[in-house]
């Protein structure tokens, strides 16, 4: 059906224009690109951004060295890098990351960020250096078509092409980066456009007439939905990261318990639900809990909250959720029906909709809990069945046993960020998450790289708390240059390597599904680790056995500037459960 | 199945571009496109016609609608509508009984003669899309030296809701 988006225009118009403060009531002021871009991030609430300069963008840095008391500038060491310590800043606190960087190859570099971000639904701003409007289209000198290469992976992009275009630019990129679903925005911007002088007063104008993101879902569908759920023998509430983005988690606490049903939740969901509850079933998907898959194999209404049915949580997408009746709660029309055919969609913010389905609840009478007695006891026996464990050893660090020592000395309330692969999903088995934007990890794209600026970002938000970069060998030397970055400006930035000189997750799955043909994943140029971190002005500290992890992981981790903790792992271990990819969740692979 | 998606968006640089590329990124198939601004400068429409199967065509109209610059995306196939293309065909006239073939589509208004060249024509037709495929078929027999099509447009009998784009024409047309 066609539907009308601008009604509100005006009236959103109108709110937008009243959450961004005018600028002060002095006349109008000759004021350079440059320096309107920075009063416009000030206005956003913006004090720390993660950069790197270069030739397109030097005329904002000139500005930035006279605005160091608002604006913090994090000089990296690849642009890359940048844009994940944006994304951990943002996921560790709810607010807009921000980038800066130069044309061509900067922009070129910070793309694996974007897209991750993308992928993740991250409010970030990426800000790039383009060459002066005149070379444009000239194959001048650093020049890419940053907004052509990055349109697949921003929620919007934009090139400024009139000085006077971007404050207000700068203003709708943040509206669009923070509403809705989140996201990435880029704006482009040449380098005379930062130059040019103008009389400049007015504060910013968003309107963006045909963005209208969903927040209430329909009253109605929100009352079927809740009967059906009512109505269920075998509920499953599926939980992903749109419970985070919104802020939702006091809500799904309060709706799980009100109607006593099971929990799980997604990679990107991990610290929204308290991870010892009696409701809570653990992770799901393909390395999930054995009694998580299954109840979502054997249920008969599955409630989405914020998640995507992805492909690593769905396995064989016809198989999955068989009988279930689908309630879909997401912000993002377009994630609905995608994958997954929903019965009943609500289309809203989580929290928002959480809310009213509370409230349709209250009115309602609950059934008592022995309705789901049969179904409780069927779960219980699956969690019997197969619960998550490993064999403990007195010789060599188990990875899992590095993951649950890591809970037991953070007490659970640490910040992890982490990579792709391996170690990621064993701490995501281990590492109880106490709350939300604890856990920082790649999920979507699935980038090596991405833990260790991420937890520097973490950190720079953070500064009083406890962050991990929780790393491979391979993923870690992916961007370790940001050792510089976390020791220059003095961060605590604590990083753990799960060392087991495999690209581990590839080595698994030759080992699995490609008989045990091994080909390219043996690390062994890996360098040391400890001098590596010593080179940089950090400390380094090793575990090669298990009576020494213990002591490296308190010694580290309470020593205050960045430490490196390489930590000597099992070579050849397989995370379990799996399931292959392609298969249903019932084919998992137990051990 | 055939369907005409009428998209309404921000007549600004690069909207185009998004679309397009939703398209491809997305592995969705582009029959023919057109695009052209409407009574309000600020606003163009753009016509796809494109293919696939129910799901497809509900996922392509949601992914058009969650761009944010694109301000109404409506599947035409589920109302009355009219769907126009125009076709330029060169076709050489070699001789008499060419001409003899010729003539019955032009008496009959199929085609029009626009162009009279020493040896051919050029005619122009503007149909529904299976006739245009029909004349094309046609003049095949002829020889057509060269073609030119516009892609389809189309106009809702009934437009459900007053588009956008129309409203602020009207805004512009009374003031």
């Amino acid at each position: 059906m066609p539907q009308m988006k601008s009604s509100a225009t005006r009236q959103e118009a109108a709110a937008a224009r009243l959450a961004v403060e005018p600028v002060s009531q002095t006349p109008p002021q000759p004021i350079s690109g440059a320096r309107i871009l920075c009063e416009a991030l000030v206005r956003e609430g913006v004090d720390t951004l993660f950069g790197y300069p270069g030739g397109a963008i030097l005329p904002i840095y000139d500005e930035l060295a006279r605005m160091r008391e608002q604006l913090h500038h994090v000089l990296v060491r690849h642009e890359q890098g940048a844009v994940h310590m944006a994304e951990g800043y943002s996921k560790a606190t709810g607010k807009v990351g921000v980038v800066l960087v130069t044309s061509g190859p900067g922009a070129t570099n910070a793309v694996t960020g974007i897209a991750n971000a993308y992928m993740d639904s991250t409010p970030i701003v990426v800000i790039t250096g383009q060459v002066p409007r005149k070379l444009i289209g000239t194959d001048a000198f650093q020049e890419v078509d940053t907004v052509g290469i990055t349109r697949p992976c921003t929620k919007y992009n934009y090139m400024v092409r009139n000085v006077t275009e971007l404050a207000p630019i700068v203003h709708e990129a943040f509206h669009l980066a923070r509403s809705g679903r989140p996201g990435p925005v880029l704006i482009d911007i040449p380098k005379d456009v930062t130059q040019e002088i103008i009389l400049f007063d007015s504060p910013a104008d968003v309107c963006v007439s045909g963005y209208r993101p969903e927040t209430h879902a329909n009253s109605e569908d929100v009352e079927s939905a809740v009967e059906k759920i009512l109505a269920a023998e075998r509920p499953v509430l599926y939980v992903g990261g749109g419970v985070i983005h919104s802020g939702a988690a006091d809500e799904l606490l309060e709706l799980a318990q009100m109607l006593g049903q099971p929990v799980t939740l997604t990679l990107m969901a991990l610290g929204c639900f308290p991870p010892g509850h009696s409701l809570s079933l653990g992770m799901l998907g393909m390395h999930g809990m054995y009694a998580a898959n299954m109840a979502v194999s054997e249920a008969d209404v599955l409630v989405a909250i914020g998640a995507r049915f992805d492909d690593r949580v769905t396995g064989k997408i016809d198989k999955f959720a068989p009988h279930a009746e689908i309630v879909h709660i997401d912000i993002d029309p377009s994630s609905v029906h995608k994958n997954v055919r929903a019965h009943f969609p609500l289309l809203g913010d989580a929290k928002t909709v959480l809310r009213q389905m509370l409230q349709a609840l209250r009115r309602k009478v609950k059934p008592g809990p022995e309705r789901l007695g049969a179904w409780w006891k069927q779960i219980r026996e699956w969690q019997k069945h197969a619960p998550l464990f490993f064999e403990c050893s007195t010789d060599v660090i188990k990875p899992q046993e590095l993951c649950a020592q890591l809970y037991s000395v953070t007490n659970g309330e640490a910040i992890i960020a982490t990579d792709v692969g391996q170690h990621q999903m064993w701490l995501a088995q281990f590492y109880g998450f106490r709350g939300p934007r604890q856990s920082i990890t790649s999920g979507g794209l699935g980038a090596m790289g991405f833990g260790f600026p991420a937890a520097i970002g973490a950190q720079i938000a953070h500064p009083d708390r406890q962050v991990i970069a929780f790393v491979g060998d391979g993923g870690f030397q992916m961007t370790a240059q940001e050792l510089s970055t976390a020791v220059q400006y003095k961060t605590n930035t604590k990083v753990v390597i799960m060392n087991n000189n495999y690209l581990g997750m590839v080595r698994q799955w030759q080992d699995l599904f490609f008989k045990h043909n091994y080909s390219s994943v043996d690390m062994e140029g890996n360098p040391d680790f400890v001098k590596l971190a010593e080179a940089y002005g950090a400390k380094g500290l090793r575990a090669t056995h298990p009576s020494e992890l213990r002591d490296v992981l308190e010694r580290g981790l309470s020593t205050p500037g960045v430490v490196v903790m390489d930590i000597w792992v099992t070579k050849e271990e397989n995370v379990y459960p799996i399931i292959p990819p392609g298969a249903a969740a019932r084919e998992m692979i137990l051990e | 199945m055939r369907h005409t998606i009428s998209v309404l968006v921000e007549n600004r640089y690069g909207e185009l571009a998004r679309i397009v590329e939703l398209f491809s990124a997305r592995g969705y198939n582009i029959e023919s496109l057109t695009v052209a601004e409407t009574l309000d400068s600020s606003v163009s429409r753009l016509t796809v016609v494109t293919s696939g199967d129910d799901r497809t065509i509900q996922q392509i109209v949601r992914q058009l609608k969650r761009l944010v610059r694109v301000l109404e995306v409506t599947d035409l196939n589920g109302f009355e509508r009219v769907e126009r293309e125009t076709v330029l065909l060169n076709v050489a006239i070699s001789d008499h009984a060419a001409l003899q073939q010729l003539m019955p589509l032009v008496s009959e208004n199929q085609v029009r003669v626009v162009e009279v060249m020493a040896d051919g024509v050029i005619v122009e037709a503007t149909a529904e899309w299976a006739q245009i495929r029909e004349i094309v078929q046609k003049l095949t027999a002829l020889g057509i030296r060269g073609m030119a099509r516009t892609g389809t447009v189309a106009l809702a009998k009934h437009m459900p809701q007053t588009s956008d784009g129309i409203v602020r024409a009207a805004e512009t047309t009374t003031s």
